[in-house]
């Protein structure tokens, strides 16, 4: 700690290029930040979804149904504690940007396999007594201005009514929250029931089941014994984990994951640059203070470590003010889609991640002018001064 | 009086390309304990790779170099700058300072290698700036001084670990004759009433004449002694 001043008055010497690297290091990690989130958020959190629940749909894509019948079947299965169905409803509130997924579930089956959907009780038995109703993830309440009470109409671009009338209205009968940050709160939940008996066909047809398993060590097995259970049948099915599932339903749009890898990777590289070359720069012009502090009785692996300690200060104070930004940021401004998103927070452990990005830049960055440092001779670095 | 440094059969050499260049041709030298001893001769004739081995800066090519009975030639690199810590004071020519450091932080430098507390640190820096009557400049940066005030933080910085041996290459060099004089005052003061051991380098022989002895350096030998007024 004794040497702190020293490093910090260092870093203060140039402050100009000091402080442009910082806001490069800065930014940098601010967009580490976002990006990670958003990575997280189109990936729907798969890291956190329970590790207990299988998702099976139609083997041919997830457009097609599967009948609802298979629900019975599939809880006689071995391994298998519970199922419900989901299906895709794909309406349109008032404008096509306002993308939300719609889902017609049976309410008692699927907040039971959802418990992380946190719902009243009050408000949960308004859904059963109300065939109309719907419950809404408070995110997407948040983004619309609902309460409970409204009327919401949803314009249907695949499921028609029998009269013709492409316009379902629901009641808002409960907001749920979740759980945890991680929990997907955009979601619109309306009765199966309800919209089986009002739709214009496909009836008795559901767009996926949910099933919980009773061990998730066994869930390989268990989806094996459940797609064998329906082949050979007019609807053979695909089972998998729901991480896998959900994997799968990011990947639709691209993946992600590798585009915000490729962007992260390239603003590294150039901070990588920009830092390495800064500490380049500031070793180069101290050649001869490194030469005095050497006679003065500095050791070689002492003088190492003041120009590590440089690179390391530099980093952990731009990542760190950039990571702090950014979690600022998207805790109180929140998600800039305005609700697009199922999720958007970020998650403890990268922070972690960028901590370790932060040493791993200092080290990196200051690594070469600090061995250069060291190996300096005494009076060669006297007299070049 | 006692020998503090033993310079003896010292040559030096330096590969230029293929080119060897002689710089100390097999000198031998004495210097007494709290003698203040002179160091003159041209440029190039050996005078700071001298004052360099002596101070632990560089090795000998042949010979063999002695300070306060230690054989500092043979030790190693770490041993060697842990020496440096505790038993040398630099003074340099142009100062060199630590521009982005007041004068107090730029006297701590080698105290910090020191196990002393802050405490310990502030009252050393304090009686070292004392020595050189900057106790007011404490909190000022280089760039706030004028050249010989500079001059005497550096040389409060390099009698901050209280070293047996000061050794300074050209101090006035960069001076005005009075700051000079100044300079050159506060060096006798550290020899004759600190008993300080001083080697200095210089091209003045007005600084020179303030020494207890000069010796001439040319082309690597010492080839005259005499004693100084």
């Amino acid at each position: 700690m004794k040497y702190l001043h020293l490093v910090w008055s260092n870093l203060r010497r140039k402050k100009t290029r000091t402080v442009l690297t910082i806001l490069s290091i800065l930014v940098a990690f601010l967009l580490f930040g976002y990006l990670v989130t958003i990575d997280q958020a189109m990936a729907m959190g798969v890291s956190l979804v329970g590790e207990d629940r299988l998702v099976v749909r139609h083997k041919v894509s997830l457009i097609q149904l599967l009948p609802a019948s298979y629900e019975a079947r599939m809880e006689e299965i071995e391994g298998v504690d519970d199922a419900t169905h989901a299906t895709w409803f794909g309406g349109i509130y008032q404008d096509p940007k306002n993308f939300f997924q719609q889902s017609p579930v049976k309410p008692d089956e699927y907040l039971a396999m959802y418990p992380e959907f946190l719902l009243s009780e009050e408000e949960r038995n308004g859904w059963l007594n109300t065939r109309t109703g719907a419950v809404v993830g408070r995110t997407l309440a948040d983004k619309f201005g609902w309460k409970v009470g409204d009327k919401v109409p949803i314009r249907a671009t695949i499921w028609r009514q029998k009269d013709g009338s492409a316009t379902w209205t629901f009641d808002i009968v409960g907001i749920y929250d979740g759980e945890d940050p991680g929990t997907d709160t955009t979601q619109f939940l309306f009765r199966y029931d309800y919209f089986d008996e009002a739709r214009a066909g496909a009836y008795g047809q559901v767009g996926w089941y949910i099933l919980r398993i009773v061990d998730p060590e066994r869930a390989a097995a268990v989806a094996e014994a459940i797609d064998a259970e329906f082949a050979n049948s007019p609807a053979e099915t695909r089972t998998e984990t729901e991480l896998a599932f959900l994997q799968g339903f990011a990947k639709q749009i691209g993946n992600v994951g590798k585009i915000l890898l490729a962007v992260l990777s390239a603003v590294f590289f150039t901070i990588l640059l920009v830092a390495g070359n800064t500490m380049a720069q500031a070793v180069r012009e101290r050649t001869e203070e490194i030469g005095v502090l050497k006679a003065m009785g500095y050791s070689n692996r002492q003088v190492l470590g003041l120009v590590l300690g440089e690179s390391f200060l530099m980093a952990v104070v731009g990542g760190g003010l950039g990571l702090g930004l950014a979690w600022l940021l998207i805790t109180a401004g929140g998600d800039p889609t305005g609700g697009a998103l199922p999720i958007f927070y970020l998650p403890k452990e990268n922070l972690v991640t960028g901590a370790l990005l932060m040493l791993a830049l200092g080290f990196v960055t200051g690594i070469v002018p600090a061995l250069q440092a060291m190996r300096l001779s005494v009076s060669d670095a006297l007299r070049r001064g | 009086m006692n020998a503090l440094v033993e310079v003896v059969g010292v040559a030096k050499s330096f590969k230029r390309g293929t080119e060897v260049i002689q710089v100390l041709d097999k000198l031998d030298l004495t210097v007494e304990q709290g003698e203040f001893l002179a160091l003159m001769g041209p440029s190039g004739s050996g005078k700071s790779t001298l004052l360099n081995l002596i101070g632990g800066l560089d090795r000998p090519t042949e010979g063999r170099v002695t300070v306060g009975g230690q054989r500092i030639d043979a030790l190693s690199d770490r041993k060697l700058a842990g020496w440096r810590s505790r038993h040398v004071g630099f003074v340099f020519q142009f100062y060199n300072l630590m521009p982005v450091l007041t004068a107090a932080r730029n006297v701590e430098l080698p105290l910090l290698l020191a196990p002393l507390s802050k405490k310990e640190r502030s009252k050393q820096v304090a009686t070292a700036l004392d020595i050189v009557g900057l106790s007011h400049r404490l909190h000022h940066y280089p760039r706030q001084l004028s050249g010989g005030e500079q001059q005497r933080v550096g040389i409060a910085r390099a009698i901050a670990t209280d070293p047996t041996l000061v050794l300074a290459d050209e101090p006035t060099g960069d001076l005005d004759r009075e700051s000079g004089d100044e300079v050159l005052g506060i060096l006798h003061t550290l020899s004759s009433d600190l008993g300080k051991t001083i080697l200095m380098v210089t091209h003045d022989p007005l600084a020179a004449e303030r020494a207890d002895r000069t010796l001439h350096l040319d082309k690597g030998k010492l080839i005259e002694r005499e004693e100084a007024a």
